[in-house]
């Protein structure tokens, strides 16, 4: 299945987003070896180049690692995953104010909500 | 920087008094995948034709690596036209051998796996084949060889959605870094993933030439909606 990529994006972010997402969900995992730029291109559906320039921008980021003729690495780094899903987190937990915000709630009212929503949770969960 | 693949410059082609190209001035450079798109008799299969040496300029001059069109642009060309020309009576297998003996870059080895992969019979006749499938062979034919432009007329235009996948991912696996792929199409939404850039032609004239990610930068808009806006009907 070829990733799926919004309209208003340059793809080569969304797919080092979605390589990202990977690494924090743990499909990718910490200090494994990565498929090659040729391999994500037919994963993803999408040109080589942008495989390359979203590699590039993880590299940067020193989520991946390159090493010399054996091809492209998860960094071994714990620290910088952290980082990176503490990163993520927070831009997923501003979105979700905004478009809370954008309904009508206060930022009070949806913690409360959340608070609402996590011990109908645990009620489903016992 | 070594010299465009494809170059053209003041590039007209008239058919009678028609202008079906008009003044092209482009560069395209080396290891892209490029579409050109445009609506319908806007100039596509016209600048196709002529990078391939079918059709002769009426001004102007296309070089392709530097060369004219001739027989040493055409080892560097690899064509796939809008229709099948392969005989009905030949075998898939005939069709293998028949551009072996044509194209020194061929690789047979690579377009028989390629085949089996794609689930082609080896000896069916072309005439016992599917439209999809015959476009298949044809596809693999062309991607089959080693070489620095490939100049791709409506590839998937006659394909299911699955078979459209398959043929945009044979085309990701078989390019090589220094070529550059030319696809034409109005089938945008499906091929401006694999895009690095986009040339819109409009009768007869180049209207943009921008990469895909500047455009999405840029406009914050994909190739399919920018399209729509700018050919609104």
């Amino acid at each position: 299945m070829a990733w799926q990529f919004s309209n208003d994006r340059p793809i080569y972010i969304q797919v080092s987003d979605q390589i990202v997402s990977n690494i924090l969900t743990g499909v990718y995992k910490m200090g494994e070896k990565l498929p090659s730029v040729r391999e994500f291109a037919v994963i993803a559906a999408v040109n080589p180049n942008t495989v390359q320039k979203a590699l590039s921008e993880l590299e940067d980021a020193g989520l991946i690692e390159t090493q010399r003729n054996t091809g492209k690495f998860v960094t071994q780094e714990g620290s910088v995953i952290e980082m990176a899903r503490k990163q993520r987190g927070e831009m997923l937990a501003v979105e979700f104010l905004k478009n809370m915000a954008a309904l009508g709630y206060t930022a009070e009212q949806t913690i409360k909500l959340l608070e609402e929503a996590k011990k109908g949770e645990e009620i489903s969960d016992e | 920087m070594s010299e465009a693949t494809l170059e053209c410059r003041g590039l007209s082609k008239y058919y009678g008094l028609n202008a079906a190209l008009h003044n092209v001035n482009i560069s395209l450079p080396e290891g892209k995948i490029i579409g050109l798109l445009g609506p319908n008799g806007s100039g596509k299969t016209t600048l196709i034709k002529l990078a391939s040496g079918l059709l002769t300029p009426t001004e102007g001059e296309i070089l392709v690596c530097g060369c004219k069109p001739g027989i040493e642009s055409k080892a560097l060309v690899s064509y796939l036209p809008e229709r099948t020309y392969l005989p009905d009576w030949m075998t898939v297998l005939d069709c293998l051998k028949l551009f072996q003996d044509f194209y020194a870059d061929f690789d047979y080895e690579r377009a028989v796996s390629m085949l089996q992969r794609l689930q082609v019979p080896a000896h069916a006749r072309m005439k016992t084949l599917s439209k999809g499938t015959r476009e298949k062979v044809q596809l693999v034919l062309v991607m089959s060889r080693r070489a620095r432009l490939y100049l791709l007329d409506e590839p998937i235009g006659g394909v299911d959605p699955a078979a459209r996948d398959y043929i945009l991912g044979t085309i990701l696996r078989n390019y090589c870094e220094e070529s550059t792929v030319l696809i034409s199409t109005h089938l945008i939404a499906d091929v401006e993933k694999i895009l690095d850039e986009f040339i819109f032609i409009q009768n007869g004239q180049v209207v943009s030439y921008a990469s895909t990610d500047s455009l999405r930068e840029d406009l914050g808009k994909s190739i399919d909606e920018y399209f729509r806006e700018v050919f609104r009907c």
